[in-house]
């Protein structure tokens, strides 16, 4: 099986609120494809509508195979699904979670148990398997979560924000378990509000914005929409901005531009090694004193900022964070 | 769409079972909810069959702790509401019912399984009434398979109860409005009823509306099959009780359970 999830002209409204229009995907087998996109911008609707928990009203999609809206329960037996909360019930433990699961999954009581102790390894959770899932850090919550998502051993999983809420080494762990099981075959939809999570966890980006697919790509692709490298220099001195402004011109490929600071320049250049050189040499000609002088790549912000419609991030994305 | 699919899949018994071990589980680990659901109707018994008997009588020549039990067991049906009504509610605040539902599984399962686990408490908190009522002098006056009857009723009336939870859980989801909302219709529905006392001092109006209150007939079935309902002149519908209450019975099961069930699947 080449494509793995396809969607097209997917549409969904709720009352007067079209929350979903025209959203076409594809994914092929054994690809991560990473959601992107801020609240209510149509990507948990999207999910919900693949994973069979919510009917569509326009356009068809197939999934592993099979039509979401015909064939549910063929897609159910194909799928996984991790959910924005841990969805796991408190009150059991861990190993209680997955073999109930793995029991209404018909693997049989036996089967169950096994593939139970085996994901229980996998994910790192043997030492706590007798707990009750309540007392649970975060990070062991999303990893029984995930763990419970794989018990089929589906073909298809939906990762819908995996890791919001988690801290930074948490989120890591987690995100090496992900690429562990696209590794080994699984193809995953990914949503995220994390910029660095779909760089890091994504083959292909679909960023989304009020219920509609603003642009795909690769992450480099969408970074490379932005715009290429640019030279960011920080100046000690406010009033020195038109001095250097006016040296850098002859050496920019377009009009340098101050940024909200005030002493902070963005410059484009056109032959990388060579314009850094001479930029250096320009501003050291005319002897400011500059704070800062490094080269810049877009980041996925600066797509999401100006695929959105938000404020440009530009450098100062990575404080926004 | 996904109410009429052909292959939404059967409620098959393994994962009902599945999921009502899940729930006994939860009880096990839980038994404050136990406790804090049969707590009012002990308390009920104490206070109406021992404090009040001493001061109430009743015409007929029925003791009043003999008149008030099936009323009390009448109200234990009643709490059910809240039991399942806060189980739903936690479930599908929590995001493992939409787990449930992504997996290839009878979709009713969860729901009947809700249902069939909460009979637990339902049946604990009678078993404490029996006990706490023969202990403060309350005696049956009837034969074994008229009693029994009488506890057949009183428990699927406890299940129509726990389906009306089921329904009030998906349509609330709050926890504080399914507290207030299953605390008024305890407290309406055992109180404007006959559970704890007669009628007949009642103005013809109002009297009309609380003897076709469904607790109404129930306690005055059982208290009938019991023999513990007072010998005094009788309406319609308190002299057909036994059919009224078994009919209304029926009427809110076969109403309640394709309602709660369409509903889960297409909500």
């Amino acid at each position: 099986m080449e494509i793995a999830i396809q969607a097209e002209g997917l549409g969904k409204r709720y009352g007067d609120h079209q929350a979903l229009s025209g959203v076409n995907l594809e994914v092929r087998s054994g690809t991560v494809l990473g959601l992107l996109g801020p609240n209510g911008a149509g990507k948990t609707t999207t999910v919900r509508i693949l994973a069979t928990l919510l009917d569509h009203d326009q356009g068809h999609a197939r999934v592993a195979g099979f039509d979401v809206a015909r064939d549910q329960l063929e897609v159910r037996r194909r799928i996984g699904l991790a959910g924005q909360y841990a969805a796991v019930d408190e009150l059991l433990t861990g190993r209680e979670n997955l073999t109930m699961l793995g029991k209404l999954l018909k693997l049989g009581k036996r089967g169950a148990v096994a593939r139970t102790e085996e994901l229980l390894a996998a994910f790192e959770l043997e030492s706590a398997a007798d707990r009750p899932a309540g007392t649970y850090s975060g990070g062991m919550r999303r990893r029984l979560d995930l763990a419970a998502s794989l018990i089929s051993s589906p073909t298809v999983l939906f990762l819908d924000e995996p890791t919001t809420g988690l801290d930074p080494s948490s989120r890591m762990v987690l995100w090496q378990m992900v690429r562990q099981q696209v590794a080994q075959g699984v193809t995953v939809l990914l949503t995220t509000q994390y910029l660095e999570e779909a760089d890091f966890l994504a083959n292909r980006i679909v960023v989304f914005g009020s219920g509609q697919a603003l642009a795909e790509g690769t992450p480099d692709e969408l970074k490379y929409k932005v715009g290429g490298e640019w030279l960011e220099i920080l100046l000690a001195n406010p009033q020195a901005v038109p001095h250097a402004l006016s040296a850098l011109a002859r050496v920019a490929m377009a009009a340098p531009v101050v940024d909200d600071t005030g002493r902070r320049i963005h410059v484009q250049l056109n032959n990388r090694m060579n314009a850094i050189a001479a930029s250096a040499a320009a501003l050291e000609a005319i002897g400011v004193e500059v704070v800062e002088f490094a080269m810049r790549r877009p980041t996925l912000d600066d797509v999401f900022f100006q695929l959105t419609g938000a404020k440009t991030g530009g450098s100062t994305a990575e404080e926004e964070r | 769409m996904s109410g009429t699919s052909p292959n939404a899949g059967s409620p098959g018994l393994t994962d009902v079972l599945t999921l009502t071990g899940r729930h006994l589980r939860h009880l096990r680990r839980t038994p404050e909810k136990i406790i804090s659901t049969a707590m009012t109707p002990v308390a009920m018994v104490v206070i109406l069959g021992y404090m009040f008997s001493s001061v109430m009588t009743i015409e007929g020549g029925v003791d009043f702790e003999d008149y008030v039990m099936a009323g009390v067991y009448a109200q234990v049906g009643l709490t059910c509401v809240g039991i399942t009504a806060l189980g739903v509610a936690t479930d599908l605040s929590k995001g493992l019912i939409d787990r449930f539902r992504s997996l290839p599984m009878g979709r009713p399962a969860v729901l009947v399984s809700h249902t069939a686990a909460d009979m637990v408490p339902a049946m604990i908190s009678m078993g404490a009434v029996t006990v706490v009522g023969l202990l403060v002098g309350w005696r049956t006056d009837s034969d074994p398979l008229s009693i029994l009857l009488g506890f057949v009723l009183l428990l699927s009336f406890a299940y129509a109860m726990l389906w009306l939870g089921a329904l009030l859980g998906m349509v609330l989801r709050n926890m504080e409005a399914i507290n207030g909302i299953s605390a008024l219709v305890m407290v309406l529905f055992s109180f404007l009823s006959s559970s704890f006392m007669p009628l007949n001092g009642l103005p013809d109006w109002l009297r009309t509306i609380v003897e076709w209150n469904p607790a109404s007939s129930l306690s005055a079935a059982v208290r009938d099959l019991w023999g513990n309902e007072p010998a005094i002149e009788e309406s319609f519908a308190v002299q057909n009780a036994l059919p009224i209450a078994a009919g209304s019975i029926a009427l809110l099961i076969l109403v309640l359970v394709p309602t709660c069930l369409r509903m889960f699947r297409t909500r």
